[in-house]
C-alpha cells in the first residue's frame, strides 16, 4: 500500500523534531559534564594570567581586545584607517569607548 | 477533525510537489537563511559564555602605563605603592609581548607564566604553533631577539589541545630568557597584575591608582569580561554584517510571497472555489503550505547550524575570523545554547512566512472564481 503524502511528511517532521530535541538534550548534557574541562581552563587562565581569548592573531589590538588602546588601530593618524580585516569585525571594548569618550 | 486536516495536508503536499523545482529551491534558500542565522546565534552565544566562564579567573585589575596615548613599559617600583592600597592582596609584574615569525608570517604571544615557568633555554608552545611549524616536545626553535641575534629554545611542552581558544599562539618562557630576548630592562615590566579580594573595591582601587600615577591605565576584570559580550553582541560588525544580509534576503523572500500569487496559483484557487471549496478550506491549504515550507526549513537549518558550529568548528566562519593571520585556533566550542534565542528565531521566521503565505490567498479566495480564473 502506498503511503499518504501527509504520513510521509508528518513522519519526517516528527523525526526532525526528535533529532533537534535530541541535539539540545545532548548539548545540555555536555554543558553539565564540562565542569572539569572548564576547571582546567580556568586554572590555566589563573596560572598564565591571561586576559583574552586567542581568536584573532593578525593584529595586537584584536589578539588582546581588552588590553587595546584607541590609537593602535589607527597607527599615527585618526585618518589612517586600520587595515586588518578582523578590525572591521569587532567593536572596541566598552571601557575603552567610555574612558576615551571623557577626553573627547 | 484530524482526518479533515490530513486530507487538506495531502492536497497541499500534492500541490507543492506539482511545482517541485520552484518549491524545492524555495526550501533550499529558506533553509540556508535559517542555517546562517542559527549558526551566528549558536557561535556568538557559545563564545560569549566560554569567555565569561574562563576569563572569570583573569587578574582582577591590570595596570598599564601609557604615554601620549601609547603603551609604555611600567616601572616595577610602582608595585610598592600600589601594593599598599587597601584591598590589594598582591601585585605581580607581568612580562608579555609579541613576536612576528617572518618565515611562517605568524604572530606569536610571548609570556612569562606566574607559576611553573620553563627553565632558561626551554619553552612551552601552544598547539597551534606546534601544528603550524611541525615542532614537538624536544625539538629546537630559533627566534631572533631584539638585537638581531638568534636565540635557541628547546620545546619543553605543547600546551593542551583543549585549551586552544586560550593558548593556540602562546610561547611560555622564563623571565631571564624573556628579558634577554626582548631587551626589557630588569626594573621594567609590560604591566602589573593585581589580585583584589572584594569586587566592590575595583573602582575605588582603580581611582586610587590613577590618583597616584596619572599616566596609569587600570583595566578591571569585569571590563575584560564585558569586552567579549560587546564583541559578539548585536552591535558588533560580525553579527551585524551576517545578520543584515540574511535579514534582507528573508525580507525579499517574504515580500515576494506577500505581494501576490502567481497566475497558476490564482487559477488553482479559482478552480477550487468553482468546484465548491469554502474560502476557509483554501486558507487552510495555504496555512499548511506555509507551515510545511517554513517548519521544514527551520528544522533543517537549525540542525545543520548546530553541526556546523559544534562539529566543524564553524568552518564557514573561519575565513572571516582568520583575516590575514596564518595561525588560527581550531577550537571545539562547548555547546552552550540559549533556548530563548532559538524560540525567537522560530517566531521570527516561521510565523511571518506563514502569515505572508495566507494574506494574498485570502484576497484571491474572496474574489469571484470566474474573475480569478480570467
Amino acid at each position: 500500500m502506498e503511503l499518504r503524502h501527509s504520513t510521509i511528511y508528518l513522519g519526517t517532521t516528527a523525526g526532525l523534531i526528535l533529532v533537534l530535541g535530541g541535539i539540545f538534550l545532548y548539548a545540555s548534557h555536555v554543558v553539565i559534564t564540562s565542569g572539569p574541562l572548564f576547571a582546567r581552563k580556568t586554572a590555566l587562565v589563573r596560572q598564565l594570567e591571561l586576559t583574552d581569548l586567542c581568536l584573532f592573531t593578525e593584529a595586537s589590538y584584536t589578539r588582546h581586545l581588552s588590553m587595546t588602546d584607541p590609537s593602535t588601530p589607527f597607527q599615527d593618524s585618526p585618518m589612517s584607517l586600520e587595515h586588518f580585516p578582523t578590525g572591521a569585525l569587532v567593536v572596541p571594548p566598552p571601557h575603552l569607548v567610555r574612558s576615551n569618550g571623557k577626553h573627547d | 477533525m484530524i482526518e479533515h486536516h490530513r486530507h487538506i495536508l495531502d492536497f497541499t503536499l500534492s500541490s507543492l510537489l506539482r511545482r517541485k523545482g520552484k518549491n524545492g529551491a524555495l526550501l533550499l534558500v529558506y533553509s540556508l537563511i535559517i542555517f546562517i542565522l542559527a549558526s551566528v546565534l549558536f557561535f556568538t552565544y557559545a563564545l560569549k559564555r566560554e569567555a565569561a566562564l574562563v576569563l572569570h579567573e583573569s587578574p582582577e585589575i591590570i595596570v598599564q602605563r601609557t604615554m601620549t596615548g601609547r603603551y609604555q613599559t611600567i616601572p616595577i617600583s610602582w608595585s610598592d605603592k600600589i601594593g599598599k592600597i587597601n584591598g590589594v592582596i598582591s601585585v605581580r609584574p607581568r612580562l608579555w609581548g609579541y613576536q612576528y615569525d617572518t618565515t611562517f608570517q605568524a604572530n606569536y604571544t610571548l609570556t612569562v607564566p606566574s607559576e611553573n615557568p620553563p627553565e632558561s633555554g626551554s619553552i612551552d608552545i601552544g598547539s597551534g604553533i606546534s601544528t603550524m611549524r611541525s615542532v614537538y616536545k624536544g625539538d629546537i626553535i630559533v627566534f631572533n631577539g631584539h638585537d638581531g641575534f638568534p636565540r635557541f629554545f628547546t620545546v619543553r611542552n605543547i600546551l593542551s589541545y583543549e585549551s586552544q581558544l586560550l593558548t593556540s599562539d602562546l610561547i611560555l618562557l622564563s623571565e631571564k630568557d624573556y628579558r634577554d630576548f626582548s631587551g626589557i630592562p630588569s626594573d621594567q615590566a609590560t604591566d602589573l597584575a593585581l589580585r583584589v579580594r572584594n569586587p566592590r573595591e575595583y573602582a575605588t582601587i582603580s581611582e586610587k591608582i590613577t590618583h597616584l600615577y596619572p599616566e596609569a591605565r587600570p583595566i578591571v576584570r569585569t571590563e575584560i569580561q564585558r569586552t567579549y559580550d560587546a564583541v559578539f553582541g548585536w552591535r558588533s560588525g560580525l553579527v551585524t554584517v551576517i545578520f543584515s544580509a540574511a535579514a534582507i534576503a528573508f525580507i525579499i523572500f517574504a515580500w515576494d510571497k506577500a505581494s501576490g500569487l502567481s497566475a497558476e496559483e490564482q487559477r488553482e484557487i479559482g478552480i477550487l472555489k468553482s468546484v465548491g471549496w469554502e474560502t476557509s478550506d483554501i486558507l487552510l491549504i495555504k496555512f499548511w503550505e506555509g507551515i510545511v515550507v517554513s517548519l521544514s526549513a527551520f528544522l533543517i537549518g537549525t540542525i545543520l547550524a548546530y553541526a556546523h558550529v559544534f562539529y566543524t568548528s564553524s568552518a564557514l566562519f573561519a575565513p572571516v575570523l582568520k583575516g590575514w593571520s596564518t595561525l588560527y585556533p581550531t577550537f571545539r566550542l562547548t555547546p552552550f545554547i540559549d533556548f530563548g534565542q532559538v524560540a525567537t528565531l522560530f517566531f521570527l521566521t516561521v510565523v511571518p512566512y506563514t502569515v505572508t503565505t495566507i494574506i494574498p490567498s485570502w484576497r484571491a479566495a474572496t474574489i469571484d472564481p470566474d474573475a480569478v480564473m480570467r
